[in-house]
């Protein structure tokens, strides 16, 4: 496989809110490499979720090119999306989005009941993942039951059980306070350089995004060129 | 593999309330249609438990039912040497000479009166039977005696064991109890058949004749013959399909059963939709993280489909909980045949209540195909931002 782990050409997303046409990203052009950690920053409204979320195939671009691992996103049909989806793709939410009714353990195996996996290999794989986030004493605890730090820390486990190739992560300390955030980014940061893991973070927290090796700039839908921030774009005229 | 049944299980006991209405409602229309099914269960066992497959019943040609039937002794006689009738130990053909009418009884039930089929017969007519004296002894010929069934005995307070029945010309006394087993018999009233001709003066105008073929294999040759026998001017036919065929006693009351179960199905349908379409707004964020996660349309599709189905195996399962205390009770309705009270017992069966397990399966599945459909038709982001 390619070292290009993502790649983007004039990649465009449009859409029409209350009969308003709005340009949500303009002809972004993005490359990721493998073992990359790369930060999107920018400020609200600024394109960096709605490129996330074409890059984890949530949502398909209006125009332009992106391949992920090698793959057209937008030669497959939503099976195969959601195929591919769960194969190569590990997904952290702002809002950690577990399960309610299901204990932190049923949340972690919840992707593997895609695979080929018997159920007590399912187990085992999750428990290793939350005892690798530092969980191993909260398996059968619900998230009601787990403060918002081992929320996002079972989230996480639940993005890496499958073992992905790519980890995305949409501002994973949103909603966390500054140890727990710390927490968090210095597990990405682990997975990144001590797993090989492959990231890609949307964060408006300077903070948040030292812990990227790359950090880029969107700015009203615009992909700015890396080392170029919103000081930058103050000259350049807007996307839409 | 399909998300996991727990996580529909454990929505449902999280939302308990809702879950147990909703499982309420459904419960209550499955109990309706299994009390119609219980009952016409017991109706249909009254009937065919009664009725020996070897003995052929013999009405005058164009009688539908004993009541309306006319025999002579004479035709009788003819009847009861035709070939291919047993014979009993003593070499006499087994062949009963019966006369049934109707009497009116007070029940507990109903104080101003139901009627009652009451049966003149020989001993040999008890003996083709197979009959079992409960309580008391057989009547005796040429007395005023009765034998009730034990269904009479115990919906009619005035016909138990040692009280007297005025009917007829005089007073009868009630000196036994049958036992019918689960048969129509149960429902009748027994009586020596010369004095009950008497009393009722029809000596000559007699209802049906009972004959046992020799052989189960001889039985439609028997038949055939009676029935081709110009002179005779009779219908003949097995004991067991007369009895069948009044099991149609129960027709009116099988469709108003199901037309009020299907009217409070649609409604009960409508309760789970409302409960359903509700567990999908509420889970919006979910059914979006189901599918980051990798779960296909297809999967959320099942997943809602199956949560509405366990609701209604729930509101199934209630509703048997609340038909059981019906097994056994024991009830009567109008014989539409005989014009008379057949008493049975409601008989909740196993396989009734699968009846009624699918039929909530089905509300349930009807009740959660469109709430199951919108969850799987939700575009990934739109479900991540609903609320």
């Amino acid at each position: 496989m390619s070292d290009v782990v993502i790649e983007t050409r004039k990649l465009t997303k449009e859409f029409v809110r209350d009969e308003f046409h709005v340009i949500a990203l303009k002809d972004a052009d993005l490359e990721v490499r493998r073992g990359d950690f790369v930060a999107l920053m920018g400020p609200s409204g600024s394109g960096k979720s709605t490129l996330l979320h074409l890059i984890a195939a949530m949502d398909r671009p209006s125009s332009g090119e992106i391949r992920v691992l090698g793959q057209d996103l937008r030669a497959l049909n939503d099976r195969a999306i959601a195929h591919w989806r769960n194969v190569h793709i590990g997904f952290i939410f702002q809002s950690f989005n577990l399960i309610p009714v299901l204990n932190a353990i049923e949340n972690v195996e919840l992707p593997l009941k895609l695979t080929h996996l018997k159920a007590k290999e399912r187990m085992e794989h999750a428990e290793t993942a939350l005892t690798l986030v530092g969980l191993g004493d909260r398996l059968h605890h619900y998230p009601r039951q787990l403060s918002g730090g081992q929320e996002q820390r079972v989230a996480i486990a639940r993005a890496l059980v499958t073992d992905p190739d790519l980890i995305l992560a949409d501002e994973p300390t949103g909603n966390l306070d500054a140890g727990s955030a710390q927490e968090v980014l210095t597990m990405l940061s682990r997975l990144n350089k001590e797993f090989g893991k492959t990231v890609v973070m949307v964060t408006h927290d300077p903070h948040a995004a030292s812990f990227a090796a790359r950090v880029l700039h969107l700015e009203k839908g615009l992909l700015l060129p890396e080392g170029q921030s919103a000081e930058w774009s103050a000259s350049q005229p807007a996307a839409s | 593999m399909a998300i996991p049944l727990t996580y529909n299980f454990r929505n449902l006991v999280v939302r308990k309330t809702t879950t147990v209405m909703t499982a309420l409602g459904i419960a209550l229309t499955v109990a309706v249609l299994l009390s119609v099914l219980a009952l016409l269960s017991g109706l249909r066992t009254a009937f065919a438990s009664t009725g020996d497959p070897r003995q052929v019943l013999i009405l005058r040609k164009g009688a539908t039912a004993e009541l309306n039937s006319g025999i002579t002794r004479d035709v009788f006689q003819d009847i009861k040497f035709k070939p291919g009738i047993a014979r009993d130990s003593s070499g006499q053909p087994m062949a009963s000479l019966e006369m049934v009418t109707v009497i009116n009884l007070p029940s507990v039930d109903s104080p101003q009166g139901m009627n009652l089929t009451l049966r003149g017969l020989l001993p040999l007519g008890v003996q083709m039977r197979g009959l079992k004296i409960l309580e008391g002894r057989w009547f005796e010929t040429g007395q005023r005696e009765v034998v009730v069934g034990k269904s009479i005995a115990r919906r009619y307070p005035g016909a138990r064991l040692h009280h007297q029945l005025r009917f007829g010309k005089g007073v009868w006394e009630v000196v036994g109890v049958m036992d019918g087993g689960e048969s129509a018999v149960n429902s009748e009233i027994f009586g020596d058949l010369g004095q009950v001709s008497s009393d009722f003066n029809r000596q000559d105008g007699l209802s049906s004749v009972l004959v046992r073929a020799a052989d189960s294999s001889v039985v439609p040759a028997l038949i055939n013959s009676l029935n081709d026998d110009q002179k005779l001017n009779v219908t003949a036919q097995t004991e067991r399909s007369y009895y069948d065929a009044q099991t149609s006693s129960g027709a009116p009351l099988q469709f108003l059963g199901v037309f009020v179960s299907v009217i409070m199905a649609v409604g009960s349908s409508f309760a789970a939709m409302n409960t359903m379409y509700a567990a999908v707004a509420r889970r919006s964020m979910e059914i979006g993280t189901l599918r980051v996660l990798g779960f296909s349309r297809g999967s959320i599709l099942l997943s809602f489909l199956a949560e509405s189905l366990l609701l209604s195996v729930l509101g199934g399962l209630l509703g048997c909980v609340l038909v059981l205390p019906l097994n056994n009770v024991s009830t009567g309705i109008g014989n539409f045949v005989t014009f008379s009270e057949i008493a049975f017992n409601f008989r909740v069966t196993p396989q009734i209540m699968l009846y009624g397990i699918l039929f909530a399966m089905f509300m349930g599945a009807a009740g959660g195909l469109f709430p199951a459909r919108m969850a799987a038709r939700k575009e990934i982001l739109t479900a991540l931002r609903e609320i």
